[in-house]
């Protein structure tokens, strides 16, 4: 419902504020623009995209995931450590966090799921600690190489594509570092 | 350090393709399959993508979004975040493939290589759906007390949207 309150208000504040400074002709060419301009850009970054998609693939098919969840055992630990005892749980979020590290979404969700599921079971219906970590650890983006920005650049014409990286990783880390100290912090402090 | 960047991705390729066929991978099935997904991911984001690239240009023709950006560029700029993003940071939490629409609309407006442009594609790739993931999760889980997973989350994409503005000025000064 929100991207409908969202879409809606700016096309209609934008027809209303093209009317009121006389630019309607200009706001009915660019919707027609932004259409076409939206399937043009879609063709020319598939290439990019396939192909990182296909890369994704020979990761998965090839254990890396597996191995990166092993690697990760003891920062996990750190993370959830009122879960470090259910075995599975444990397992389940170390498989999710690799596979999104490695941006293998669609692998991560029900990995991600799993683990809430398990986690769930001993505060039903209350978000334990352990919980809003993994969810907070899912929604700050810690996806190691952006490959669907860095193929919208690509279409655009960007020199070099992936010249973000750095930037990315520096931004994702703060972020990912402020969303865990935050459960942290908000875990001792929070009264309900 | 150029150098190391441009080679990480055809580094990234062959590397992941070594390792697959020394375990025994079919490397080339699989890299077959996973570039026929993509395509099915491209077309999962064209709608949403036509929807929103039309919605923001739309914006900018009108000169909504110039208004919109002068009147809070006081505000945003004290904190380093440039008004013309402002789209993209209202529509990240909230749909991840809409985000990309809004983002690719700023990127080619102020091309990839500029600091906007930078900016936004910076912020796209270090924050996530934040809403959209958060009721996926606790709808599965079953929760409706959700505490302060929601509180904790949002200060994440708010130092991601920060940190981005300020990443970009680190390492591209000049742009």
């Amino acid at each position: 419902m929100s991207m409908t309150i969202l879409w809606t208000g700016m096309a209609a504040c934008a027809l209303l504020c093209g009317l009121a400074t006389g630019r309607g002709e200009a706001v009915a060419a660019a919707a027609m623009e932004g259409a076409a301009g939206a399937v043009e850009l879609a063709i020319s970054m598939a290439g990019v995209l396939c192909l990182w998609s296909g890369v994704m693939e020979v990761m998965r098919r090839a254990g890396l995931a597996d191995r990166l969840a092993r690697a990760l055992g003891p920062v996990l630990r750190l993370l959830f450590p009122q879960t470090a005892g259910d075995r599975q749980a444990m397992d389940a979020a170390a498989a999710n966090i690799s596979a999104n590290l490695l941006g293998l979404g669609n692998a991560a969700t029900p990995l991600g799921l799993e683990a809430a599921r398990r986690m769930a079971r001993r505060s039903p219906g209350v978000a334990s600690d352990s919980l809003c970590m993994l969810v907070v650890c899912n929604t700050a983006s810690i996806q190691l190489i952006p490959a669907t920005v860095a193929s919208v650049r690509s279409a655009a014409g960007s020199a070099a594509p992936f010249d973000i990286l750095p930037a990315v990783w520096l931004a994702s880390g703060l972020s990912v570092g402020v969303g865990v100290l935050a459960c942290k912090v908000l875990a001792r402090v929070w009264r309900d | 350090m150029e150098l190391l960047l441009a080679m990480l991705v055809p580094g990234l390729m062959v590397g992941v393709a070594v390792y697959g066929a020394v375990r025994g991978v079919d490397v080339y099935a699989a890299l077959v399959k996973g570039a026929g997904g993509g395509l099915e991911t491209l077309a999962r984001i064209v709608p949403a993508l036509v929807a929103l690239m039309t919605a923001v240009s739309m914006l900018r023709a009108s000169g909504a979004l110039e208004l919109l950006a002068g009147g809070l560029a006081p505000v945003l700029e004290k904190v380093g975040l440039p008004p013309e993003l402002l789209p993209l940071m209202l529509v990240r939490p909230v749909s991840g493939s809409a985000a990309l629409g809004v983002g690719a609309e700023l990127i080619s407006a102020y091309g990839p290589d500029s600091r906007l442009g930078r900016m936004a594609a910076v912020m796209l790739g270090s924050t996530e759906t934040t809403f959209y993931t958060v009721s996926v999760y606790f709808g599965a889980a079953g929760i409706s007390r959700t505490r302060y997973a929601i509180p904790a989350a949002l200060c994440a994409d708010l130092t991601g949207f920060l940190a981005a503005a300020w990443a970009v000025r680190l390492f591209f000064p000049a742009a």
